[in-house]
């Protein structure tokens, strides 16, 4: 029984450390916002490598959730008589929903997981620690470039998922199954409301970038620096993130859509 | 890794594609094109009984064609009624002062709006005016009872249009 | 215990050193001096935390008690920013070379200068040229880390380590791993490097013979204490027991050979229930 305290104690403490340590560690990377900006070349790499290697993977995924939706919402909405309204509800779904939350997974997934890898094995390789005592803040050369370029691409990415989706929703609903062309886009975009529905889609993929990024590249730089602790590192960014984008995503979705 | 070139110019295609897709969803998707106009558009008001389900932002059409949008609605403490503040794009500046506002509602299920029909005066409707006649939403609720209890409730109470304009301001 | 070199300037100087992992204690009461200018070997078995050393004269670790001073400064309580301007003066070559994965040989040397000053390219190709020439890989200059064998790899990062004309380099287990030809060509490197550039070197090892014939001096910690320290010759006829095993190799001595067990027979015969 006091084993059993003990333990929850500990578990309690450590959680609360490396919060603390994913703190301390991000002031330390806003820190490097300055070098970066004077040095945009270091961004850029890590820029093509965090989205421009992810768009591949996010268009074909928002291709087929955005087909996905056509098919399912004009079975329910066909029923009532509404297919006028497909174009509103998949627009929706992607714009509010999908859109940041897919994406997010998606790229914590294929980046987020690369990013762990990588700064994982450099501080296994002593490349962090090299850098160190080559004078060289490791956190403001590796982990700043690559923690704003995820940062930055998430919306990116998000915005091109749902755009590329409402085009599969429309080859799928106009296309196959024969709803109106025009009611399509009039209905979408008389109920889509710029401010509520796209501009709040774009704060929940920025919100996501910054948890997912963070996560990965903290589970990487606290990684335990052997083969095996970075490959449970990059498992822990991986579910973390998961855990973290779906709780945010309810408590953004609460603030922004909830008590209308 | 590819040359430093290569670099530069995928992510700038990358870049330019995600600024494209939220042009997209700002213009094609959303409403962003129609509420830019909204800066010199005009606002008129009118008085409801029952707004029923009518939201911000609905539409606001003249023989089907959408003039403006729904931009606020409040309670009025003296009267019991709703006062819904509609703007109106200003290049349908010809509405006649005696013009109707009805709160309908699209298809079966459907959204509500606020259709209006014109009249025959000779003066327009400008900036702060208010729509003197006005027809409530219809409840659904209440057409069904009235239909199940027909002697009770007068007919002319739900239908009829409703003498919404009242002198206190 | 102090260092023996005192009529040369010393460089490093390490006075009672105390440092602890959980409740591992790894240094216990070192003293140690190193000479500028020479070459220095501190040596012991594996698991002493030779490593460690390097890194809490580098000011990556921080003592628990004692100081470590660096060129009159001691570095535990210099500022983040007087530690990196320290650093620039300290070149260490990790062991297993510690290149950036994603950099060619050439941008790997670059990597100081670029770093921290604003050269113009052609100079910095020049200077980098100059020490890939020196470590023997200028036509390796292209090489992706990945397709250098770890000799080849020690001798990038050590050209990287020299590009900032540093006054002392760290080696953390040179040896280690070497083939015959690649050991030859690191010792040689270290000595004349060393003698040329007239810097101090440190080199943690365990390799007696090679250490031995680049040292000008020699320190070797066991169980987080000095045990024995002097020129190669006076090590190699040192009287104490524990320095003669670890010079020559003895699989028994007062390392036991076997770890603390329980009697043999005793084991044997009663097996737990």
């Amino acid at each position: 029984m006091l084993a059993l305290f003990q333990k929850l104690g500990y578990t309690t403490l450590s959680t609360l450390q490396k919060l603390g340590r994913a703190n301390l560690f991000i002031l330390h990377v806003v820190t490097g916002l300055p070098e970066i900006l004077t040095r945009v070349r270091l961004l850029l790499v890590q820029v093509y490598s965090v989205g421009v290697l992810t768009v591949l993977l996010v268009s074909i995924s928002g291709l087929f959730v955005g087909m996905v939706l056509g098919l399912q919402g004009y079975n329910v909405l066909s029923d009532f008589g509404a297919e006028q309204t497909l174009g509103v509800m998949v627009a929706a779904s992607l714009v509010r929903e999908l859109g940041p939350v897919v994406t997010a997974l998606l790229f914590s997934g294929r980046a987020g997981s690369a990013l762990t890898a990588e700064i994982g094995l450099m501080k296994a390789t002593e490349q962090l620690s090299g850098m160190e005592m080559m004078a060289v803040d490791p956190v403001k050369r590796i982990i700043a470039p690559r923690f704003f370029a995820g940062c930055l691409s998430m919306p990116l990415l998000a915005s091109l998922f749902s755009m590329i989706g409402v085009m599969g929703g429309y080859f799928v609903g106009v296309g196959l199954l024969g709803v109106d062309e025009g009611a399509f886009w009039a209905q979408m975009k008389s109920r889509i409301d710029f401010y509520d529905d796209v501009v709040n889609g774009l704060i929940k993929s920025a919100v996501f970038g910054v948890i997912v990024t963070w996560i990965a590249v903290f589970e990487g730089y606290d990684a335990v620096p052997t083969s095996e602790g970075v490959s449970r590192a990059t498992t822990r960014s991986v579910v973390y993130s998961a855990f973290a984008v779906l709780g945010w995503d309810f408590v953004l979705t609460a603030l922004m859509f909830g008590g209308d | 890794m590819q040359s430093s070139k290569a670099i530069e110019i995928w992510v700038g295609l990358f870049v330019a594609a995600g600024l494209i897709a939220l042009f997209f969803l700002a213009m094609q998707v959303s409403n962003l094109a129609e509420l830019k106009s909204n800066g010199d558009s005009y606002r008129i008001v009118a008085r409801f009984e029952n707004i029923g389900s009518l939201r911000v932002r609905a539409p606001v059409s003249v023989a089907g064609v959408t003039v403006g949008r729904v931009s606020a609605i409040s309670f009025d403490n003296q009267t019991y009624e709703a006062v819904v503040e509609m703007r109106i794009d200003p290049k349908y500046d010809t509405l006649p002062i005696d013009t109707s506002a009805s709160i309908l509602t699209a298809g079966l299920l459907g959204e509500q709006y606020i259709g209006l029909t014109p009249g025959g005066a000779e003066e327009h409707l400008t900036d702060g005016d208010e729509i003197e006649l006005t027809q409530s939403a219809i409840v659904l609720e209440q057409v069904i009872s009235r239909f199940l209890f027909n002697k009770a409730e007068g007919g002319d109470k739900g239908s009829g249009s409703n003498d919404g304009g009242t002198p206190t301001e | 215990m102090t260092g023996g070199n005192a009529d040369d300037e010393v460089l490093v100087s390490i006075r009672n050193l105390v440092f602890s992992r959980g409740s591992r204690k790894i240094f216990d009461g070192v003293d140690l001096d190193i000479p500028r200018g020479k070459i220095t070997a501190i040596m012991g078995p594996s698991g002493t935390g030779k490593t460690t050393l390097l890194k809490l004269i580098g000011g990556q670790l921080r003592p628990d008690s004692g100081t470590i001073t660096v060129d009159g400064r001691i570095v535990h309580e210099l500022s983040l920013g007087r530690l990196y301007e320290l650093r620039k003066k300290i070149g260490m070559l990790f062991q297993t070379g510690a290149l950036l994965t994603d950099l060619n040989v050439f941008e790997n040397v670059a990597f100081p200068l670029r770093e921290h000053t604003k050269l113009p390219e052609s100079m910095i190709r020049t200077l980098v040229l100059m020490k890939l020439q020196a470590v023997g890989l200028r036509g390796a200059r292209d090489l992706m880390p990945a397709q250098l064998s770890g000799g080849m790899a020690r001798r990038v990062a050590l050209a990287r380590a020299i590009t900032l004309d540093p006054m002392m380099i760290l080696y953390d287990e040179p040896f280690t791993g070497q083939d015959p030809i690649s050991m030859g060509v690191l010792v040689k490197l270290i000595r004349d490097l060393n003698r040329e550039l007239g810097l101090t070197s440190i080199v943690v090892s365990h390799d007696v013979e090679e250490t031995a014939s680049i040292a000008d001096y020699i320190y070797l910690i066991s169980e987080g204490k000095v045990v024995g320290q002097g020129t190669p010759d006076a090590i190699r006829h040192s009287e104490s027991p524990w320095v003669l095993q670890f010079m020559e190799g003895l699989a028994d001595g007062p390392v036991p050979f076997h770890y603390p067990a329980p009697d043999y027979a005793a084991d044997l015969l009663n097996p737990p229930a």
